[in-house]
C-alpha cells in the first residue's frame, strides 16, 4: 500500500464522506477511442442529451446546453444516439 | 407536464448523483436516479441498498451523490428508510426538525423482489411516507449477471445459463408492480429509464402520495443483457411498445395506463438484440417465444380490462 | 425515591418511558415481549412521545434503528435470542456505522433446539460485533444501566450501540423492589441528543455507509477500537456521575468479598446474586471465597479483572454459554486477562436453556466436586 495514504486517526468518522470534501474520479479513461463531437449550429437546446447521460457530462449554463465534460464522459454514445438533430457526433480521439 | 428545463432547474445547479462514479458505460441506473430526483420538489434524502448503484457510486473515500445519501445492507434499505421516515416524523412532532425532506429508496431488482420484499412489504403496510424506487435490469448485475425472481422468463443469466441443455431461466418473473399494489398504498407506477417524461411525473406524483409509493423502473444493463450501450433507448422502448413492459399507474388502486402502443409489435423485437434472449430466437425455441408471447398478451388484455 | 415492586421487562419500559427516545423500532420475541407491552402502554397514555415502530422481524428493528439514529433521532429497541440472531448482520454495521443505539436485551438461549429460557448464548453471538454489553444482576441494575447506556453510547468519544442485558425470565419476568428516579432527574442525567452530521440536515449532505476496499477496510474499523477503548473508563466515570443521583454503584466490574480473598467466582448476570449467597455461606465457614461480578462485558476490562484476581490461588468461572470445540467464551476472555499469572484457573458450563443453578451445585463447584458441565446428565467430555 502507498505510504502517503492516511491513518485511522485522520479518517471521517464511520467513514462519512461528505460530497464537497471528496475526490472525483476522472473516468474519461472508460473511453476507448471516440468521443462526442458537438455541432453547435444543429443543436436545439432540447436538453435530451443531459436527462439520458449516465455520467453527468453534459454541462449546462443555467438550464441551456453548454458542452460535454471530457474528463468524465465514458463514450457510451447515447447522447449521439438520442440528438434529435445529428447534432452530437462520435469522432475519433 | 414536466418539461427538461424545469428538471434541470431543479437541480439549483448540482445534479443529486454527480459524475465520477464507476457504473458501467450507458447504464441506465443513473438516469433513473436523476430524473427521479429532479423530478421531485423540495430536499431529498436517499437510501440505497447493496448493488451497482451504491457500490459505484460510493467507493470510499470518495462520493458521487451530493445529496444526503445512507447505505446499511442489501435486504434492508425498505427499513433504514422506515427508521428515517419515523425519525423525521418523530423530530418534526417535536418541532426539532428542519426542512422536510423527501425519502426516497433505490434498490435493485435483487434487493426489491428478493431478498429485500419483507422489509419493503413492511413498510408498505405501516404506511411510511416515502417513495421506494427499484431500478430493474432483470439480474444481480453487480455480483456477475445471476438470475433473480425479476428475470424475465426464458432469459440466460450465469446462475440460470443457456448450454447444450440448459433454455436459460424457465420460471416466470414476479410481477412486483402488483405485489405492491395488494398492499394498497396510495400510488404505486411502472415506468423506463428511457421515457423520461413518463417516469419524471410518476416520480413527482409517487412523492406527492400522503403514504407509500411503489416505482418499479426498467433499467437496462449493457453488460448483462448483452447489446451495445448505444441502443439504451431503442431497446427499453421495444419493452415498451412490445407491452412486455406496460406503462401505467396504480393511484388509490385505480389501474391506468400512461401510453398505449398504437401498433401490434410482436415480441421478438423486445428480444432481438439482446444477447441473453439470442437462443430463443433460433428456429428450435419458437415455442418459447410463442410462450412468452402469449403471456404478454394474456397479461395486457388482463390489464387493459381493470384500467380506466 | 420510592421502592415499588417491579419486574426486569416493566422496569425496563419505565426506563423508557422517563428517556422518551424519539423512536423506537421493535419486533416481538419471548422474553423481551413485555418490554415493549409495557412501553407501547406507556406511550399510549402519553407517559412518552414516542414514534413506536412495529417492524416485520427483528432485523428490520435494527436497520430500522441505524436509520433513525444517524437520520438524528434517539432510538431504542430490544430482541433476545433469535431475534438477536437474526439481526446480528445489522448489528455489526450498527456498530460501524457509529450508532448510538440502545438495545435491551432479555437474554435467552439460541436455537436448537429452540428454548425460551435463559442463558448468555444470544449476547455471545455478538460478542465480536463492536457493539458495548453490559450485564445486570437484578432489576434495579437493569434500570440504572439503562440511564447509563443512552449516556455512554451517546458520547462522542463512543459513539456505539450499548446492549443492555438482563436474564431472560430471571430478571425480565421476576418482580424485585427498586427504586426509580423521578422524570426530571432522567432527563436532566440523559441530556439532549446531538449526532455529528445527522442525515437529516439537508443542508450539509453526507455519505454514511461506504464501500470500501483493502486500502481503507481496516483503518476504518480500527476507529471501533479506538471507541471501545474509550468506552471502558466511560463506564465507570458515568457509573460514578449516576450513583451521586441513585445512591448505588455502577461500574465495569463488581468485586464481592475479595478483597482478602484465596479463591473466586466469576460470573456475568443474576447468578451473582445466588452466588453471593453461597460466598457467605463459605465465608461463614471459614472459607475465604470472594465473587468478581462482570457488568461490562465488552469491552472487557482486561486490566480490571488481572487486577481484583491478583490476590487469589484459585479463579473459577461461571459460562452460561458454550463454544463446541473450543472454550467457553468467559473463561476464554477471563483466561487472556490472567495469561502469566500465578493461580489455578477452573471453568464450568452452567445454566444452558434456562437449566437452574442451586446453592448446592455452588458449594459443588467450590468443593471441587463437580464435573465441567453443571448438572449434565450422562458421562461428562472430558471425564
Amino acid at each position: 500500500m502507498p505510504a502517503e495514504l492516511p491513518g485511522w486517526q485522520e479518517l471521517p468518522l464511520a467513514g462519512t464522506v461528505v460530497p464537497g470534501l471528496a475526490e472525483r474520479p476522472r473516468t474519461g479513461s472508460y473511453r476507448t477511442g471516440v468521443r462526442p463531437a458537438v455541432t453547435d449550429a444543429l443543436c436545439v437546446d432540447c436538453l435530451l442529451c443531459w436527462i439520458y447521460c449516465p455520467d453527468s457530462a453534459v454541462i449546462l449554463d443555467g438550464t441551456s446546453f453548454a458542452g460535454i465534460d471530457l474528463e468524465h464522459c465514458k463514450g457510451c454514445e447515447i447522447c449521439a444516439e438520442v440528438c434529435p438533430t445529428g447534432a452530437i457526433e462520435m469522432v475519433a480521439e | 407536464m414536466a418539461r427538461l428545463k424545469m428538471l434541470a432547474a431543479n437541480e439549483h445547479g448540482t445534479p443529486p448523483l454527480g459524475a465520477g462514479h464507476s457504473l458501467c458505460q450507458g447504464c441506465g441506473i443513473p438516469i433513473v436516479v436523476r430524473t427521479v430526483l429532479d423530478a421531485i420538489p423540495g430536499k431529498k434524502v436517499v437510501v440505497n441498498a447493496t448493488g451497482c448503484l451504491e457500490v459505484a457510486t460510493t467507493r470510499f473515500p470518495t462520493t458521487a451523490w451530493n445529496v444526503p445519501w445512507m447505505h446499511v445492507a442489501f435486504e434492508n434499505a425498505a427499513a433504514v428508510a422506515a427508521g428515517v421516515e419515523s425519525a423525521q416524523r418523530a423530530l418534526r412532532r417535536r418541532g426539532l426538525a428542519g426542512e422536510e425532506a423527501t425519502i426516497v429508496v433505490f434498490a435493485g431488482d435483487g434487493g426489491t423482489y428478493d431478498i429485500g420484499l419483507q422489509a419493503l412489504s413492511g413498510a408498505l403496510e405501516r404506511g411510511h411516507r416515502l417513495v421506494f424506487c427499484c431500478y430493474d435490469n432483470e439480474a444481480y448485475m453487480n455480483t456477475g449477471v445471476q438470475r433473480s425472481g425479476a428475470t424475465p422468463f426464458g432469459a440466460s443469466t450465469t446462475t440460470s445459463p443457456t448450454g447444450s441443455v440448459g433454455l436459460g431461466k424457465l420460471q416466470e418473473r414476479k410481477d412486483m408492480t402488483e405485489i405492491a399494489a395488494a398492499h394498497h398504498v396510495p400510488y404505486v407506477a411502472q415506468a423506463t429509464a428511457s421515457h423520461w417524461h413518463d417516469l419524471a411525473l410518476k416520480a413527482e406524483r409517487a412523492a406527492a402520495a400522503d403514504g407509500p409509493a411503489f416505482l418499479n423502473v426498467l433499467s437496462d444493463c449493457p453488460v448483462g443483457w448483452g447489446h451495445e450501450p448505444r441502443r439504451f433507448k431503442e431497446i427499453l422502448d421495444a419493452a415498451v411498445e412490445t407491452r412486455f413492459w406496460p406503462l401505467y399507474e396504480i393511484a388509490d388502486g385505480e389501474h391506468r395506463l400512461t401510453y398505449q402502443p398504437q401498433d401490434y409489435v410482436p415480441i421478438d423485437s423486445w428480444l432481438r438484440g439482446q444477447k441473453r434472449f439470442a437462443h430463443l430466437l433460433e428456429p428450435e425455441h419458437a415455442e418459447l417465444v410463442r410462450h412468452i408471447q402469449a403471456r404478454v398478451d394474456a397479461d395486457w388484455e388482463r390489464l387493459l380490462a381493470v384500467s380506466s | 425515591m420510592t421502592a415499588q415492586l417491579m419486574t426486569g421487562g416493566e422496569v425496563v419500559a419505565h426506563a423508557m418511558a422517563q428517556i422518551d427516545p424519539d423512536v423506537v423500532p421493535v419486533y416481538p420475541i419471548t422474553p423481551q415481549t413485555p418490554i415493549i407491552q409495557h412501553f407501547a402502554k406507556l406511550v399510549a397514555d402519553g407517559r412518552a412521545a414516542t414514534e413506536i415502530v412495529n417492524v416485520e422481524s427483528e432485523h428490520s428493528a435494527m436497520s430500522a434503528a441505524i436509520g433513525s439514529a444517524l437520520a438524528g433521532a434517539r432510538t431504542i429497541t430490544a430482541t433476545s435470542s433469535q431475534g438477536l440472531a437474526l439481526m446480528a448482520e445489522v448489528v455489526y454495521i450498527a456498530a460501524a456505522m457509529r450508532a448510538p443505539v440502545v438495545v435491551a436485551v432479555g437474554n435467552r438461549a439460541l436455537s436448537g433446539p429452540i428454548n425460551i429460557h435463559c442463558d448468555h448464548s444470544d449476547s455471545m453471538l455478538v460478542r465480536d460485533s463492536g457493539v458495548i454489553q453490559l450485564f445486570a444482576e437484578n432489576v434495579q441494575e437493569a434500570y440504572d444501566a439503562m440511564l447509563l447506556a443512552v449516556r455512554l453510547a451517546e458520547r462522542s468519544d463512543v459513539l456505539l450501540p450499548v446492549f443492555v442485558c438482563q436474564d431472560g425470565f430471571t430478571i425480565t419476568h421476576s418482580a424485585e423492589p427498586v427504586e426509580l428516579l423521578d422524570d426530571e432527574t432522567v432527563r436532566a442525567f440523559i441530556g439532549d441528543y446531538t449526532l455529528p452530521m445527522p442525515l437529516l440536515d439537508v443542508e450539509r449532505p453526507t455519505s454514511k455507509g461506504p464501500f470500501a476496499m483493502p486500502d481503507y477496510y481496516f483503518e476504518l474499523r480500527h476507529q471501533q477500537v479506538q471507541a471501545m477503548a474509550c468506552a471502558l473508563p466511560a463506564i465507570d466515570e458515568l457509573g460514578w456521575e449516576l450513583a451521586r443521583l441513585t445512591g448505588r454503584p455502577f461500574s465495569a466490574i463488581e468485586p464481592y468479598r475479595l478483597d482478602d480473598a484465596e479463591r473466586a467466582f466469576i460470573c456475568l448476570g443474576s447468578t451473582a446474586g445466588l452466588v453471593k449467597d453461597v460466598v457467605d455461606e463459605l465465608r461463614d465457614a471459614g472459607e475465604r471465597f470472594g465473587l468478581l461480578r462482570i457488568c461490562s462485558f465488552r469491552p472487557f476490562p482486561e486490566a480490571a479483572v488481572a487486577d481484583a484476581l491478583a490476590g487469589v490461588s484459585e479463579a473459577i468461572v461461571l459460562d452460561r454459554a458454550e463454544a463446541p470445540g473450543a472454550r467457553a467464551p468467559l473463561y476464554a476472555d477471563v483466561a487472556a486477562s490472567l495469561f502469566g499469572a500465578d493461580l489455578e484457573l477452573r471453568g464450568h458450563v452452567y445454566g444452558l436453556g434456562g437449566r437452574e443453578l442451586h446453592p448446592d451445585d455452588v458449594h459443588e463447584i467450590a468443593e471441587g466436586r463437580c464435573g465441567l458441565y453443571v448438572g449434565l446428565r450422562g458421562a461428562s467430555w472430558p471425564a
